[in-house]
């Protein structure tokens, strides 16, 4: 009995599906008014004649049941999946996504109604509501998958873009480190500066705070275990750009760093690092005249 | 057989070079014979080289500790040299931080550090206090 219903939907998909298609993209356009810069009238058109074959080509061969799970609905799921992330892409909301697969609804109703015996009605009706209930929700799913994804490579790109080691001079290094520390950004930050400590073999880094927003217990030990691992490997680190407030939460926190050279500029730092070098800056003579002439 | 790892001597320091995965065995064997040529050479200070090491348990850290605690009882320094960042990373994990060892990037660097340590004598145990007082 349920096979033949699933056959009956597909031979009325079938015959209508010029109708149907549309019926169906009239519907779209109404509600999707704001987005018809978005999306060309072939390419909505084309999608839902896909849609369609591919709807009723699975109905022939498998019926309607396990539409998330079953192979016959692998073609759909994955022609759904593609339309889901281009949509979020293009920057349309779940609602708008979704509205795809349940706005098919009211024209296959209306076949339906004008197709089949009143007393079958009943059943075809809840058979393609259920169906397309399935399909819609899978929808969703994908969409929210692929925000996901977005935000998972997003997050990074942040994780490698944020983490520069610069050579400032030979055999002194810089760390500025910008936004917040958390136990996976230490990790990488203190990996890229070990690292390059050895490349470079540079005794003295300057790990500068400045882009810090917050320094909490969690994040001064996080500063800590870089300072001492980098200690071990036989360099030095100068902790700069310690702002009044974060000096004021320091303290407040009994966060115990005494150990660290701390400087308030990462200028200060840069001349602890040079003197110990045994470098110092000197202006030029001739520059030193031109300024002196000047006043 | 059991593993030695070799002890030179150069000047009034020794070098120690590591150079095969160390078992705790060996590390015993090392402390035992390092302990003893600190004496018979009256030497200044040690410098061991640890960069061929990949990898280091709690063990060994605190072997290289207590080395350096047992050199400093008979008047020498120690410097290791050529820590892997790796390495690095798992001590402070460990939450051991050598204290009282110095480090220095490489062989090179460590010689010169023992030796102004040597020249300089105790009072200059600490080159960084000056620049913090700053």
């Amino acid at each position: 009995m349920a096979e033949k219903g699933w056959a009956v939907l597909a031979g009325l998909l079938r015959a209508n599906a010029q109708e149907i298609v549309n019926e169906w993209v009239r519907l779209q356009r109404q509600d999707l008014a704001l987005r018809n810069n978005l999306l060309k009238a072939g390419e909505l058109e084309q999608q839902c004649r896909d849609f369609i074959e591919l709807l009723s080509r699975a109905l022939e061969t498998g019926g309607g049941a396990n539409v998330n799970t079953s192979d016959t609905w692998a073609p759909v799921r994955d022609f759904l999946s593609g339309i889901s992330r281009s949509r979020a892409r293009q920057g349309f909301s779940p609602t708008e996504t979704a509205t795809f697969v349940f706005s098919l609804k009211q024209p296959v109703f209306d076949v339906l109604r004008k197709n089949v015996a009143a007393e079958e009605l009943t059943d075809r009706a809840w058979d393609i509501t259920t169906l397309l209930d399935a399909l819609g929700l899978y929808t969703t799913e994908t969409y929210q998958k692929g925000r996901e994804e977005i935000i998972a490579r997003q997050q990074q790109e942040l994780l490698e873009l944020s983490t520069p080691v610069v050579q400032l001079w030979e055999g002194v290094l810089a760390l500025p480190l910008i936004g917040t520390l958390d136990s996976a950004r230490t990790q990488v930050v203190m990996e890229s500066l070990l690292q390059t400590i050895v490349d470079t073999g540079s005794e003295i880094a300057i790990i500068d705070i400045t882009g810090v927003p917050v320094v909490d217990t969690l994040v001064a030990q996080h500063l800590l275990k870089t300072v001492a691992a980098a200690r071990l490997m036989g360099a030095d680190c100068i902790i700069s750009g310690i702002r009044p407030q974060i000096a004021q939460t320091i303290v407040h926190l009994g966060v115990e760093i005494n150990d660290v050279i701390t400087k308030a500029t990462l200028a200060d730092a840069f001349a602890i690092a040079l003197k110990r070098a045994g470098l110092a800056v000197v202006r030029k003579a001739s520059a030193g005249r031109a300024a002196g002439a000047a006043e | 057989m059991e593993q030695r790892i070799p002890i030179l001597k150069m000047g009034r320091f020794l070098l120690v070079s590591i150079q095969v995965d160390m078992d705790d065995r060996t590390a015993m064997t090392l402390q035992d014979d390092l302990t003893a040529q600190i004496v018979k050479h009256r030497a200044r200070g040690v410098l061991i080289d640890i960069s061929s090491l990949d990898v280091v348990d709690s063990f060994i850290g605190r072997m290289l500790a207590n080395t350096a605690a047992m050199a400093r009882i008979l008047d020498a320094d120690t410097v290791v040299v050529g820590m892997q960042p790796s390495v690095a990373i798992t001590l402070v994990e460990l939450g051991l931080s050598l204290k009282g060892v110095r480090s220095a990037l490489n062989v090179e660097r460590g010689m010169e550090l023992l030796r102004s340590i040597a020249e300089g004598g105790e009072s200059e145990a600490e080159p960084t206090d000056a620049d913090r007082e700053e």
